[in-house]
Order: C-alpha cells, then sequence, then structure tokens
C-alpha cells in the first residue's frame, strides 16, 4: 500500500517513529496531486513552497520530541477557509484574486498543531450548490467515476480523501455539505453541532446554519481533527463554551444498551433501490451489534427544503451584500457612478446559482414578504427543531440515508435548480435543528458508486456519533475500498 | 404566477444585481418554481410557534472590554481594488 493511501492515523505513526520525514510526506501527497487533479480538479490553489516549509518545521519539531497529534500531517482546506497570505476564493469570480489577510481560526488550529496544509479545495461557488458544478474554477468530478458529480459544496474536500491526495481535509455543512459529498465519494464527512466549532474566518453564506468539520477515510481520522478544531473561540460569539470531550478516547466504548431510531419518513418510495439495500444491511450490521433499533418519526421532514430555501437565501442576501467592488474582490471597469459600480461588480462576478439564491433572499425579506416568507420559515424551523429533540427522547442516534440517488451525472440536474435543492432532503433537517450528522460508507451501488449511511446524534453528542459509526466500520470493511484511479 | 418580470427587476435592483434582461426572463421562471414549491409551508399553522433565528441559544456573549491589535491599514487595504491616502477608492458620488 502506498503511502498516499493511508489513514491520518497510520501516517502519524510512521511520523511519529521516524519511519518517514514530513518533507517525504508532503512530496508524496503533491507528486499524487500532480498526477490526478487534471482528473478530479479537487484543488483551486496549491500551496507547495509554504507546505515543504511548514513540512521542514514539523520535521524539526518531531526530531525535538515537541509534536502535536496533527505535526507533519499534510491535509488541505476547503476554499471557503481564510488563509493568510494565500489566495482565498470560495470558488467564485468576485474573489478570484483575494488573498486573505489573517487565518480562520479552525485553520489557525491546524497550524498550530504543525499540519501542513498542502492547497485549498474546490467547492460551490459560496458554498451554493449540490454538485460542485456551480465553482467558477470548473466542477470537481467523481473519482469513483468522472462523469458523475462529487457532490457539493464541499466536494474537493470529499474527492480530494477519496483520490488519495489528501489524507483528510476540512469542509463547511450548510444543508449537507460535508455529508453528501463525503457520501457520493466513499468517505467518512462529520458535521458537528452548530456551535461546536468557530466559524471566524470562514466565509459566510448562511451564518445561522454553517459549521465547520472534517472528512477523512475513516471515523478515528475524523475523530482527530475534529479534537484540533472543536471548541469556543472568542472571535466567534456564536462558538459554545462547552468542554470538548476526548473524542479519541471514547471511540472504543461497545454499543450495549444503545437505541437507534429510524425516522420512517426517511424511508420512502423514490428511494434508490441499491440505497435502501444499503441501508438496511447496515440496520442488521447495528442489531449485530447488540443496538436496539425503534421506529421514530420526524413528522415535519416534508417541510425542511422549503424551509431551507428561505431561510438560507435570505441569510445568504444579507451576507453576500458585502461584495460590492470597494474593499476587496471584483471591481467593474467603467460603471458609471457608485451605484452602477455596485451592480455591475455583482452582476459580473456572481454565477448563476449565487445570483439566484440572492434573489430569492432579496424577495424572501423584501417589505411585505417578510412574514409570509422568512418568518415563517423560522416557525417551521423551531417545529423541525423540535421533531429532533422528541425524537431523542426514544433513542441515542438517528440512523438515515445521506442522499436518495448515488453521485448523479454531471449536467443532470443543472437545468432545474428545485430537483438539485431535493437532493439534500435527507441532510437539510439536520442544520435546521442544529444537531450534528456523520457520513460514512456502507455499500456500493450496481455501478460502482459508493453509498453513505448518515447518523444523527443529540445536540453537542458527537462523542456518541463517532463511537456508533466506528462500531459500524469494525464490523465492515466498506471504508477500506479506494476510487479505481 | 408567483412572481412576475417586473417584480424580479425590482428585486434585482434591490439585491445590486446588474442581470442582463435575459436572465431576468430565466430567473422569473426559475424563481415562481421554488416560490411555488415552498408555498408548501402554508399547509402548517404556525401561529403559536416562535420562531427560531439559531438552534443554539446563545444570549449575550459578552467579552472583557479589553483593547487589543486590529490587523492594520496595510493589511486592510491590501485587496482594495483602488486605495488613495490610506482610504478606499470609490467612483465620484457628489458631482
Amino acid at each position: 500500500m502506498s503511502l498516499t493511501e493511508l489513514s491520518l492515523h497510520d501516517l502519524q505513526q510512521q511520523l511519529q517513529t521516524r519511519a518517514v520525514s514530513s518533507v517525504e510526506l508532503t512530496r508524496a501527497f503533491l507528486s499524487r496531486i500532480a498526477a490526478t487533479q487534471g482528473q478530479v480538479n479537487a484543488f483551486i490553489t496549491l500551496c507547495e513552497d509554504q507546505a515543504l516549509a511548514a513540512a521542514e518545521a514539523a520535521d524539526r519539531r518531531l526530531a525535538a520530541g515537541d509534536a502535536a497529534p496533527l505535526t507533519g500531517l499534510p491535509l488541505a482546506v476547503k476554499d471557503i477557509f481564510n488563509t493568510a497570505g494565500v489566495r482565498t476564493t470560495c470558488a467564485s469570480k468576485i474573489l478570484a484574486d483575494y488573498v486573505a489577510p489573517y487565518d480562520a481560526t479552525a485553520v489557525a488550529r491546524l497550524k498550530d498543531q504543525g499540519a501542513v496544509l498542502l492547497g485549498k479545495l474546490n467547492m460551490d461557488e459560496f458554498a451554493m450548490g449540490s454538485s460542485n458544478e456551480t465553482s467558477a474554477f470548473g466542477a470537481v468530478k467523481n473519482p469513483w467515476n468522472p462523469a458523475c458529480v462529487a457532490g457539493g459544496s464541499s466536494g474537493g474536500s470529499a474527492a480530494a480523501v477519496a483520490a488519495c491526495q489528501v489524507p483528510a481535509s476540512l469542509g463547511t455543512d450548510t444543508g449537507g455539505s460535508i455529508r453528501q459529498p463525503a457520501s457520493h465519494c466513499g468517505v467518512v464527512g462529520l458535521k458537528p453541532t452548530y456551535g461546536r466549532v468557530s466559524r471566524y474566518g470562514v466565509i459566510a453564506y448562511a451564518s445561522s446554519l454553517d459549521q465547520v468539520g472534517p472528512l477523512a477515510r475513516n471515523v478515528a481520522d475524523c475523530a482527530l481533527l475534529l479534537q484540533a478544531v472543536a471548541g469556543h473561540d472568542p472571535l466567534d460569539s456564536t462558538s459554545v463554551d462547552l468542554a470538548v470531550p476526548d473524542y479519541l478516547a471514547a471511540l472504543g466504548e461497545g454499543l450495549a444498551g444503545l437505541r437507534i431510531g429510524l425516522p420512517r419518513e426517511y424511508f420512502i418510495a423514490g428511494l434508490d433501490a441499491d440505497v435502501q439495500k444499503a441501508v438496511a444491511a447496515a440496520i442488521d450490521v447495528y442489531r449485530g451489534l447488540g443496538a436496539e433499533v425503534v421506529e421514530v418519526s420526524l413528522p415535519h421532514t416534508e417541510y425542511a427544503v422549503a424551509c431551507y430555501y428561505l431561510i438560507a437565501t435570505a441569510e445568504a442576501s444579507s451576507n453576500l451584500a458585502r461584495y460590492d467592488g470597494v474593499r476587496y474582490g471584483l471591481r467593474a471597469e467603467a460603471a458609471q457612478g457608485l451605484l452602477d459600480m455596485y451592480m455591475q461588480s455583482r452582476g459580473q462576478g456572481f454565477g448563476a446559482e449565487v445570483k439566484r439564491r440572492i434573489m430569492l433572499g432579496t424577495y424572501a425579506l423584501s417589505s411585505g414578504y417578510y412574514d409570509a416568507y422568512y418568518l415563517k420559515a423560522q416557525k417551521v424551523r423551531t417545529l423541525i427543531r423540535r421533531d429532533f429533540l422528541r425524537a431523542f427522547d426514544q433513542c441515542d442516534v438517528l440512523l438515515t440515508p445521506v442522499a436518495p440517488t448515488p453521485a448523479f451525472r454531471l449536467g443532470e440536474k443543472t437545468a432545474d435548480p428545485l430537483q438539485m435543492y431535493l437532493s439534500d432532503i435527507f441532510t437539510i433537517p439536520v442544520n435546521l435543528a442544529g444537531t450534528c450528522g456523520l457520513a460514512l460508507p456502507c455499500g456500493m451501488s450496481g455501478a460502482g458508486l459508493p453509498i453513505g449511511l448518515q447518523l444523527v446524534g443529540k445536540p453537542f453528542d458527537e462523542a456518541t456519533l463517532l463511537r456508533v459509526a466506528h462500531a459500524f466500520e469494525q464490523a465492515t470493511d466498506w471504508h477500506r475500498k479506494t476510487a479505481p484511479l | 404566477m408567483k412572481i412576475s418580470l417586473e417584480q424580479v427587476r425590482k428585486v434585482a435592483t434591490l439585491a445590486r444585481l446588474a442581470l442582463p434582461e435575459e436572465e431576468l426572463h430565466t430567473l422569473t421562471g426559475q424563481m415562481d418554481a421554488i416560490l411555488s414549491y415552498v408555498d408548501k409551508l402554508d399547509e402548517l399553522d404556525v401561529a403559536d410557534i416562535v420562531p427560531t433565528a439559531h438552534a443554539v441559544p446563545v444570549e449575550n456573549a459578552l467579552r472583557a472590554d479589553e483593547e487589543c491589535p486590529s490587523i492594520g491599514l496595510d493589511k486592510a487595504l491590501a485587496n482594495a481594488p483602488t486605495a488613495v491616502n490610506g482610504c478606499f477608492r470609490v467612483p465620484r458620488v457628489i458631482e
């Protein structure tokens, strides 16, 4: 097995026993990226020089016996994270030349541990999309089948791990943007509870829903990365000041007494037959591991997509008002005065999906429509959140599919935005409820595409989520399959 | 129709987006389909439901009023399309 196929934990062990140096590792991953970028398009920007300098520093730290858990490990982050001195585009033409003046807190925490950042990963423009086709830098291709989407919006974060270009990455998840691409690319992805990880320096899309999380080859690696980035940050007033448990220590505890809830609204007609079969098999695995499986109900599930596309677009229209061609980003030439400069810069700088969401959000917040759209959606959000809290009276975690189908084909849904939105039906409710969710590989379709299982945990109970997912990995080997690239 | 071309044109101005005529037409159809779909929420009686703005209630996240460094003028202006005398430069506003 080559170095680039190893897990974060295996690589950590090799570094700490000095079997390999961080510089060697960094070079190995950089050459893997060079060999496969053309097929996958997972990266927007590579930071080779900075990465090699960081690797040399990490090797000194390892030699001095001063290593943190991530010291010397190559990683990459979605291009939504500000990275000091490195271009940060959010996959948009409007930020194509933006060089961030500071690090996002999550990035700073990785760097403090001595992690080596290889580059910035492709994504849907401003994280708005479910297929990575809205990127101004071209779509990411699925490493399992280049004719299929990698999922979105953290498509590069998932595809890079699946293509062995990095052992793990960071993404963000507003309506499924970590879990859905993780599922489509056959890797593990965790969306922590809203408030668990600082969003300081993460370019905002929908501020009441956005959350940072890890993607990796296995659950233990996700736990390792979450451990590094979780916790209160004085620079993000929505990050919650709660103690961060030892996620790795909790992994080994068994499943005795665990109750798994199956929300009946998620097992519906229209679910792809291969997905249905893989999820049913996963339920049997859990029964075999001693978990008790109970049926629960999340009665407002069918309203989640409508609720989300009002709240997320309203928040987006407000957040994206900052791109005005004044302080940073693209400024249109030849504008007639200030107002025209705003309108032309935004008209030229944003792609079609971003404009669509700004328009919807502006409409939903506009005078005379606020109560009918935005306020109503916030009230429905209360009902959806209540559904989850009630379900958790009867079980410890919920088990569902991640997406109704495996990865669809490039171009298949671009003509119909509503069909694209509906592909997030199983992930969106978790963001509205503000709790945590994890996607892990649980099968393969007849066409050879990965299928993901979603586990949903109680608010701030990532430890249970990770433990339950880890137990599944110990009993199966779906997570060991690598893309034929 | 949930939304007309004229309404879409007005929203584009509110959103400060210069859009070609063809894009306004496409958007009208797409926004109409999406707004018809979100009407689904009208099936629910939410008169007595308290709205949720944030799932995790954080109130009054205050800190001590201590001085700390900002990023400084050079960094703040580094990405400006044009800057002059330590300020962001914009097209003339007052004739």
